[in-house]
């Protein structure tokens, strides 16, 4: 029956063999498990198509998510001890890292100052150390520094290490003024240094006086230059009605200056004076107010001198 | 009559909506398999210059976006026979091309083979009241063209203005304009049973989507296979799909006969598989991969395993010649054939100028068809594939999709029809003067 060149019969019987075992089983598992339906349920479906509209996309992917988020929030923070709990919290630990070791400013230096000048500073920073670099207000630190008078400016930082490092130009008084009720040092451009209690406290500086002397400090300096060989005669400058200078001189001999161009006015009394050797002689005042007719004002005694070596017969005055 | 005529308008509306959003769905549902391709409609409106009457003549390009098939369930000779079945068939691969696509479909064209389409040939004359023709007169002559009895439970599918007489002038595409005193046409109305197009209408409702018109699957194969040429001069259409075998005719670009011969590829599946004793999945593949109508030589030395899961040895180590296999298939094939070229006689397809028959469908790709058809069909014949169309995926440009690619067409060049034109004036005044006298009655 089998033809010879077949496959060997036993493969068959083999195959048939292991079949019969587990084929009651195989149809039952056919029989639980039917081919999957390859259609989509009717929901499926329709949620597929829904999926596809637009405006409905748009709204899941956008729209739903923004809800959701605002909706948690609205709902979370609807609760005003929950808020005050989570600004507690924010504030806790705002203030935890600025307690660290790390931002503590516990030292102060004062670069640049005199040792009165910087207890000066010390009362006016008011900063009490150690305190949280965060906490420091640096520039209203330097502005309430600047404040003080005999400062010129001030450069306020914190240093790491919790330094706090103020580092001060101080001003340099120039001149001193001398005003009704008291006397003070003001520097070259005019700003009050300190008061002083005595002329003689700072012998060095040249003294001012008059209304608005202040304001023409840097002026008087110039003057002051331009004296030279008068300095040692220099007793002071005066303001004149906020407008000129007068120099005073000792023996009380003053020279009054064009409200314009002082100092070329004080060079050529100067010049006069070294040709003529003018100052030395008994003169009250040298007036160079009008450029063009300088004046002099004889003392009494050399008037008198001089009218009787001219044979002028006068009334005994003072003029 | 006025019933499917709204209905038809309604369609006629809801695709120009569908045309308007962009996107719209083509649908054939065949008896082996369920394909859905999704257009979409982009740029303007370029109007074709071949003639045409109506205001559907010419839409607008199109382009394929997704497609998908599925085996076809609940489907027989082209008819639903299951609707739940066919109604999931519908959702697979709608759901498919919508995921391919991206976008989501509400109006869907769709086709379909079987319901025993029949041709009628009708003529109409008018004679003008002012010397030139109107479009109420185009109107006119259509509804006076006198309608046969098309039995009862009988729906009409296509109405199809196919010739414009002036006189003693013929062949008119567009007689709008022209001057003459009579207008006569020639309407092409295919009708089909009209509870097959009730239960496509119920499965495609389940599925939400709307039905934006619906085509006979002859006609539109015969649209996207046929070359112009074959089209103006006289062609015949044999789509030959799993169930059914459709035929048409078409002349100067109309189709002027359809029918179906209701046998087709699963026939000669269901022989081999009777023939072979093997199961119809096993008689498919067999006929798929090994099958032929032509007989060599060779095929008695070209065995053909049938195989099986039975446990029997014998049974299961069987073996079949190609030679055996295909003597199986050609009677049937040939069957069908014969069938298709009595309904070409009988339509008097031996009087057209051109006698071209083109074979398509999913069971045209066996092999050697073209030589069994010569024999009995005539020397004219070639084997046709579907135009090609923008964006058509490799996998669907096959002879068995070109009742798919023919509905693109259709969808895109729709030809006028008899809805497409307004009802004549003169039906008016009835509903008018009710409708009057009822809005008298509701505001007085």
């Amino acid at each position: 029956m089998q033809p010879l060149i077949a496959p060997p019969r036993l493969v068959a019987t083999r195959a048939v063999a292991s079949k019969a075992a587990p084929a009651p089983a195989r149809a039952e598992a056919k029989a639980e498990a039917p081919r999957r339906d390859p259609a989509p349920s009717r929901a499926a479906y329709r949620w597929h198509r829904l999926w596809l509209t637009p405006l409905f996309r748009t709204l899941m992917r956008v729209g739903l998510p923004a809800f959701v988020i605002v909706m948690g929030l609205g709902l979370y923070l609807g609760n005003a001890d929950r808020r005050a709990a989570l600004t507690g919290h924010f504030t806790d630990l705002r203030a935890a890292l600025e307690q660290r070791p790390e931002f503590m400013v516990s030292l102060m230096s004062i670069d640049g100052a005199t040792p009165a000048l910087a207890d000066a500073i010390r009362k006016v920073a008011a900063v009490p150390l150690p305190k949280s670099s965060f906490d420091i207000d640096l520039l209203a630190l330097r502005d309430r520094i600047a404040t003080l008078d005999a400062v010129a400016t001030a450069d306020v930082r914190v240093k790491s290490g919790g330094v706090l490092q103020i580092r001060i130009t101080e001003r340099v008084p120039a001149v001193v003024l001398r005003k009704p009720d008291a006397l003070e040092l003001l520097d070259a451009s005019g700003h009050r240094v300190a008061l002083v209690l005595a002329r003689a406290d700072r012998p060095d500086l040249p003294l001012l006086a008059g209304d608005g002397a202040a304001k023409a400090v840097p002026e008087a300096l110039q003057i002051i230059a331009a004296a030279g060989p008068l300095v040692p005669r220099l007793r002071g400058l005066v303001r004149m009605g906020d407008r000129r200078w007068d120099i005073v001189l000792d023996r009380d001999q003053r020279i009054l200056l064009p409200a314009t161009d002082p100092v070329k006015a004080l060079e050529r009394i100067l010049a006069l004076d070294k040709a003529e050797n003018l100052l030395a002689r008994d003169i009250l005042t040298v007036d160079l107010r009008l450029q063009e007719r300088p004046v002099l004002r004889l003392a009494p005694n050399a008037l008198r001198e001089m009218r009787r070596a001219n044979g002028i017969e006068t009334v005994e005055s003072s003029l | 009559m006025t019933d499917l005529y709204q209905s038809q308008r309604a369609m006629r509306n809801m695709r120009r909506a569908a045309m308007q959003r962009g996107v719209i769905a083509i649908l054939d549902v065949g008896s082996s398999k369920i394909a859905c391709l999704i257009l979409r409609f982009d740029g303007a409106a370029k109007l074709r210059e071949v003639d045409g009457v109506g205001p559907m003549a010419g839409q607008s390009s199109f382009r394929v976006i997704g497609a998908a098939t599925t085996r076809s369930r609940g489907v027989n000779f082209g008819e639903i026979t299951v609707m739940n079945e066919t109604e999931r068939a519908i959702r697979t691969a709608v759901q498919a091309a919508q995921k391919m696509a991206n976008v989501r479909v509400d109006h869907v064209i769709a086709c379909f083979s079987g319901a025993e389409p029949r041709s009628y040939g009708l003529a109409g004359e008018w004679d003008l009241q002012d010397s030139v023709v109107t479009e109420q007169d185009v109107a006119r002559v259509l509804s006076a063209c006198d309608v046969p009895d098309i039995g009862s439970g009988r729906e009409v599918l296509h109405a199809q203005p196919v010739n414009f007489a002036l006189d003693h002038r013929s062949g008119l595409g567009d007689p709008r304009g022209q001057i003459g005193n009579r207008l006569a046409c020639d309407m092409h109305m295919l009708s089909v049973d009209a509870s097959v197009v009730q239960n496509l209408l119920y499965c495609i409702k389940r599925c939400d989507l709307e039905l934006a018109g619906i085509a006979s699957s002859a006609y539109v194969s015969g649209i996207s296979s046929l070359v112009e040429d074959e089209q103006e001069l006289g062609a015949a259409c044999i789509d030959m799909g799993g169930g059914t075998t459709g035929v048409s005719v078409f002349m100067k670009k109309h189709m002027i006969f359809a029918d179906s011969v209701r046998m087709g590829g699963d026939h000669v599946t269901s022989d081999i598989s009777k023939g072979l004793s093997v199961p119809l999945a096993v008689a498919e593949r067999i006929k798929t991969k090994h099958g032929g109508v032509q007989a060599t030589g060779m095929d008695d030395r070209d065995m053909i395993e049938t195989g099986g899961d039975s446990g029997d040895w014998e049974k299961d180590r069987r073996q079949v010649s190609r030679t055996e296999l295909i003597g199986i298939m050609r009677p049937r094939v040939e069957e069908i054939l014969e069938e298709a070229r009595a309904r070409l006689d009988a339509a008097g397809f031996e009087h057209l100028p051109s006698q071209q028959i083109v074979l398509t469908g999913g069971a045209s790709q066996i092999p050697g068809l073209d030589g069994l058809a010569a024999r009995i069909l005539g020397q004219r014949v070639r084997l046709g594939r579907p135009l090609r169309v923008q964006g058509l995926p490799q996998a669907v440009t096959g002879p068995a999709f070109s009742s798919a690619v023919g509905l693109c067409l259709f969808a895109a060049h729709p030809q006028d029809e008899w809805w497409d034109f307004d009802i004549p004036a003169e039906r008016y005044p009835a509903r008018s003067l009710k409708r009057a006298l009822k809005w008298f009655k509701d505001n007085w």
